[in-house]
């Protein structure tokens, strides 16, 4: 087995070591069902409040405010839907920016009000202030940064624009790993982006928005996530949160850099390359480019076996038939496509010998089809 | 002059490959007309012509109409 090189931290991170050991711990403390009146049940509820307290303080909301979901996915469908319902006598419309994560794609459906982005993956702000002024509209919906190219949403400006719309922002994107701006109305994010476990998303709801579950009120989290809570993975999630916090600075400065560089190297010693996403106003650890010519999947799989995991949206990936959305609407070339993302725990060694590895295979993977 | 190009069937990145190794084979001025039914050639092809200073005359039901400028 050769020397691996993870590089693809936005699609999902090792548990965080703060994380782990908070979940191996709440494995034999948490297990009980919390809303029953004995010792054990009282110790699982006393746990879920103190994981929750710890996520809404990250978030900026009072814990009452804060419900937990079986996933970002599970957080985004619920609190769209509960917004939009509330508002069924104002109408049903969804209005979203064309790079929203596929879950708000979904949830809007028929009733979608796409708007548009500029080359760089940022939302139109003149379209988006027309699109959600118009009448029916039930809820817009903004990402806090993009998840395949890093580029950052005018949240801010986004929520002046929406009025009394409420303003939903999908943060899995940042939420640990960037700002998250305030403006908002509903906030939803997913623990395994920022190190925590799988299969726990967050919904904020500040007091004020008006919510209709889909699911009766009186079942857990109120109806917007039901069924008996994971409580170990809610307090895991929320000690990697808070870990993760704490170390954002460091992070920040380490990523922001060494992501500079790749973008400056790739542009720099590969041919017709073409560098996506904004420059500057972006996510510290995400960087994607297209290679012309070069078939996602080849790369992607040349890398794999150089040791570099990275991930790519290309449609030449085979897991499918178009290509990324999001790369799409941005008009940037779709093929020879890979996301970097970086973890906590990548180094800038591996950071330059994968910018010293790179040009070669996509000279050879161009050079088998004559290019 | 028109050349046509016909790519219907073939996945990205095979449509944008054709189309550079055709286009420098009109004189400058000259058309190729692209035919390509894969989803991504819709933003590649554009992307291509963007990137490599060629002129997208137009592009619609999976034709691509491209002039070469240089």
């Amino acid at each position: 087995m050769s020397e691996r090189t993870y590089l693809d931290a936005a699609s999902a991170e090792p548990m965080h070591p703060a994380a782990r050991e908070m979940l191996l711990s709440a494995v034999d403390s948490g297990w009980a069902d919390p809303v029953r009146l004995h010792h054990e049940g009282r110790t699982a509820r006393l746990l879920l409040d103190n994981a929750r307290a710890v996520l809404a303080d990250a978030v900026g909301v009072r814990p009452d405010e804060l419900y937990l979901t079986t996933s970002g996915t599970a957080a985004i469908q619920a609190g769209l839907t509960a917004v939009r319902a509330a508002r069924s006598r104002v109408g049903a419309t969804i209005v979203h920016s064309a790079v929203e994560h596929s879950a708000v794609l979904h949830t809007a459906g028929e009733a979608a009000a796409e708007v548009g982005v500029d080359r760089l993956g940022r939302v139109e702000l003149a379209a988006f202030t027309d699109t959600v002024r118009r009448p029916g509209v039930a809820v817009a919906a903004l990402q806090s940064a993009n998840h395949e190219v890093g580029t950052r949403q005018p949240i801010e400006a986004a929520a002046e624009a929406a009025g009394d719309v409420p303003l939903f922002v999908d943060a899995s994107a940042s939420l640990g790993h960037d700002v998250v701006p305030a403006g908002w109305s509903v906030l939803a994010a997913s623990a395994h982006k920022w190190g925590g476990p799988a299969g726990v998303g967050l919904l904020a709801v500040k007091k004020g928005t008006r919510i209709a579950p889909a699911w009766p009120m009186d079942e857990r989290e109120d109806g917007l996530s039901p069924g008996f809570p994971n409580v170990p993975n809610a307090l895991a999630a929320a000690a990697a949160l808070q870990a993760r916090l704490a170390e954002a600075l460091e992070l920040d400065r380490h990523h922001r850099a060494w992501i500079d560089e790749v973008r400056s190297r790739v542009a720099a010693d590969i041919p017709d390359v073409e560098v996506v996403g904004d420059a500057d106003d972006r996510l510290p650890h995400i960087l994607t480019f297209s290679c012309l010519y070069v078939d996602g999947e080849a790369l992607v799989t040349a890398l794999d076996a150089e040791g570099f995991a990275v991930s790519s949206g290309s449609a030449c990936t085979s897991s499918t038939l178009r290509p990324s959305h999001v790369l799409a609407a941005m008009g940037v070339l779709t093929h020879g496509n890979v996301r970097v993302s970086l973890g906590r725990d990548t180094t800038h060694e591996e950071v330059q010998r994968f910018c010293a590895v790179l040009p070669g295979l996509v000279q050879r993977i161009r050079a088998e089809v004559g290019m | 002059m028109n050349v046509d190009l016909d790519c219907r069937g073939l996945l990205c990145p095979l449509p944008v490959i054709k189309l550079a190794k055709t286009l420098p084979t009109v004189a400058v001025g000259d058309t190729v007309t692209v035919l390509a039914d894969d989803p991504a050639a819709a933003t590649d092809i554009p992307a291509w012509c963007r990137m490599r200073s060629q002129e997208l005359v137009s592009a619609a039901e999976n034709q691509y109409v491209v002039r070469r400028l240089s």
